[in-house]
């Protein structure tokens, strides 16, 4: 059992909450960047892919977690931050370090974009119009054929830093620590924003904007703000992902993978950094496992490889709507239940972490 | 004759819409819930009505096999609301929004294994038959699209209107704690509304089927009559109706007219404005908190 004394103010900002805190995430630390040396390509290269999807799941959680806005179309801003930063790169001639956030500039001012017309939205009608925007943005892809060359797509150049050659296939280990760096940075920017007055704005506006508004928090500012922030983390991921996939078209950035973020950080948990990496851990993992299991199974029962289309999704449904039921905080959720289970050994109470509302609040009045 | 052939084909797409969006809206009024597998739900009436009627699965007669079908996808609805939705009681909106989305890939996936995921087509007597009316030339899978809309519309309105169960239902929707307290029973009220909805998709999936071919993807076509929900108003029962033809009669005029891939492109692009300058929807029922 601990018991962390506050002496100051600060002591309820401070990045880490005691010192073995922060030794534990330097420990983690280390161990991402010796990630290289401990397993082989393969799994390095489902490491970096799940660095990416967790930068794109923390670009969601400023949104949906922190400002308590759904979007269900996110992809639209991985597309732009992905194209942006290929075409700065191919039709500007500019260098990768400045096309890069250049392209997470481009998505935010997309995402500053969207949210000017939807500021008046709520809940469910602005969940609707984001996911219009992602099925325009699809469409928009494929119409501007001579920019994005279409269903045809683009391949992303490979990735030079002041003549540091990074390709993905040729030195995986140089383009995972590059994908670390960028991960870190935001968690971050995204840490500072969270403790921030304008985090607290975001915090006001999603639990109550009559509330905020009362407090003198301007929510449509705060709404588009937010919105900006989180389409220029997306953005940036959406970049990753083009590198990482190396070639991609309006198919890459469907709404499907929209909806597949949203889902990533319900499971991993709203509201939390910790939430987009379990998130982004079962995203990445998941697929794999499902083929390693197939495998065993098929192998086990001595027939041929059976491949039964839309298992992956069925899955990943199921674990959704167990997690939606049995811990609705998501894996992070159940994570700190158990921690704090072992902090306060013995005074742990079950009713510690009760929902609060057990009625229907309606949305209906606003 | 161009004009007028688009126009019913359209109405016969739109009806579809219009009926998915119908069990979205019934949903949604009573529950607050928007329940984003109606799509699916829609796509299992059509399975079910298909598993049953089909040569190569069960072969009852059409005629009995839909009735079932409706039976079916009611028992369906109700019991997904008892089991799964019920649960979520108290949570956020967008809460239950990812479940029912999570919902939908679980029932594809289902619908996949079962039935298979090529495209197969509903043995029903309207198949193939043409009707002429003055040099036109009608479907009359089309025209008996259109003519079940209209009956069920009717239905529902006077099941609304007129019958006590429908009345509670009205009374639950706008107040769930005042209904309570006039001793309604609300909880049950909420599985009859899915009951319900799981009809209206029922019939919505058999429609469907009879106009063309049906595999468990169709399930995203969901997606399309939410736009129409929303376009009509959600929380509008005429509305959705309105919203559901309107999507259906763009589509056809915008391929013809403008370009072919700008079809889908108007529909949404049309919901988006809706959005931006009417939020809440043609008919809108929306009204603004007092604090």
């Amino acid at each position: 059992m601990r018991t962390v004394f506050k002496t100051s103010y600060d002591a309820d900002i401070r990045l880490f909450r005691h010192r073995a805190q922060g030794g534990w995430y330097a420990l983690l630390g280390l161990l991402a960047i010796v990630m290289p040396w401990l397993v082989n390509t393969f799994w390095l290269g489902e490491a970096t892919n799940m660095l990416i999807w967790a930068i794109a799941g923390m670009g969601l959680m400023v949104l949906v977690g922190q400002t308590g806005q759904a979007s269900l179309g996110h992809a639209a801003f991985l597309a732009v931050g992905c194209y942006a930063h290929v075409l700065y790169q191919q039709k500007l001639g500019l260098p990768f370090i400045l096309s890069f956030p250049l392209g997470g500039l481009t998505a935010a001012l997309a995402g500053v974009a969207v949210a000017v017309p939807t500021a008046r939205l709520h809940g469910i009608y602005l969940a609707i119009a984001t996911l219009a925007v992602s099925v325009l943005m699809d469409d928009l892809i494929v119409l501007s054929e001579p920019l994005t060359n279409g269903v045809m797509g683009l391949y992303a150049p490979s990735i030079d830093i002041f003549g540091l050659q990074i390709d993905r296939y040729g030195n995986p280990y140089l383009f995972y620590w590059l994908v670390l760096v960028v991960a870190v940075l935001v968690v971050l920017i995204y840490r500072n924003i969270v403790r921030s007055p304008l985090g607290r704005a975001f915090a006001a506006v999603r639990d109550s904007e009559v509330s905020a508004k009362a407090m003198g928090v301007n929510v449509a500012r705060a709404k588009a703000v937010s919105f900006g922030i989180s389409a220029g983390i997306t953005g940036l991921a959406g970049a990753l992902m083009g590198q990482f996939a190396g070639i991609f078209n309006n198919e890459t950035f469907n709404l499907l993978i929209s909806i597949q973020l949203l889902l990533m950080i319900v499971i991993g948990g709203l509201g939390s950094v910790h939430g987009a990496f379990f998130g982004a851990i079962v995203v990445a993992i998941l697929p794999q496992a499902i083929a390693i299991t197939r495998d065993m199974v098929t192998g086990a029962l001595g027939v041929g490889s059976v491949a039964i289309p839309g298992l992956e999704t069925a899955i990943f449904g199921a674990i959704l709507i167990c997690v939606l039921l049995f811990e609705p905080a998501g894996i992070y959720g159940r994570w700190v239940k158990i921690r704090t289970y072992f902090e306060l050994f013995p005074f742990y109470r079950r009713d510690m972490f009760r929902r609060q509302r057990s009625y229907l609040k309606t949305e209906r009045m606003r | 004759m161009d004009v007028l052939q688009l126009v019913v084909s359209g109405l016969a797409n739109g009806c579809v819409y219009g009926l998915i969006a119908l069990g979205f809206v019934l949903i949604y009024k009573a529950t607050e819930a928007v329940n984003f597998a109606q799509g699916d739900l829609m796509m299992l009436g059509a399975f079910v009505c298909l598993g049953l009627t089909n040569e190569q699965f069960l072969g009852l007669p059409f005629w009995l096999a839909v009735p079932l079908a409706i039976a079916i996808m009611g028992a369906f609805g109700y019991a997904l609301e008892v089991t799964v939705i019920r649960r979520m009681f108290g949570q956020p909106q967008v809460a239950v929004i990812i479940l029912t989305i999570a919902l939908g890939f679980v029932l594809r996936f289902v619908a996949g294994l079962i039935w298979g995921n090529q495209p197969i087509s509903l043995e029903s007597p309207m198949a193939g038959t043409d009707v002429r009316l003055g040099g036109v030339v009608l479907g009359m899978d089309e025209i008996m699209v259109i003519a079940v809309t209209v009956l069920l519309t009717v239905l529902l309105y006077f099941y609304f209107n007129r019958t006590r169960l429908g009345v509670a239902m009205q009374a639950a929707s706008q107040n769930q704690l005042a209904a309570y307290y006039m001793g309604i029973p609300v909880k049950r009220l909420n599985s009859l509304i899915w009951a319900l909805s799981g009809m209206v998709a029922a019939v919505a999936g058999i429609l469907f089927a009879s106009k063309g071919s049906v595999d468990p993807s169709i399930g995203l076509l969901g997606i399309k009559a939410f736009a129409a929900a929303v376009i009509g108003g959600f929380g509008s029962l005429p509305g959705a109706l309105l919203g559901g033809i309107i999507v259906g009669l763009i589509e056809p005029f915008s391929a013809r007219y403008i370009a072919a891939g700008y079809s889908q492109v108007m529909a949404y692009l049309l919901l988006f404005l809706i959005l931006v300058f009417r939020p809440n929807g043609i008919l809108a029922q929306i009204h603004s908190k007092k604090v």
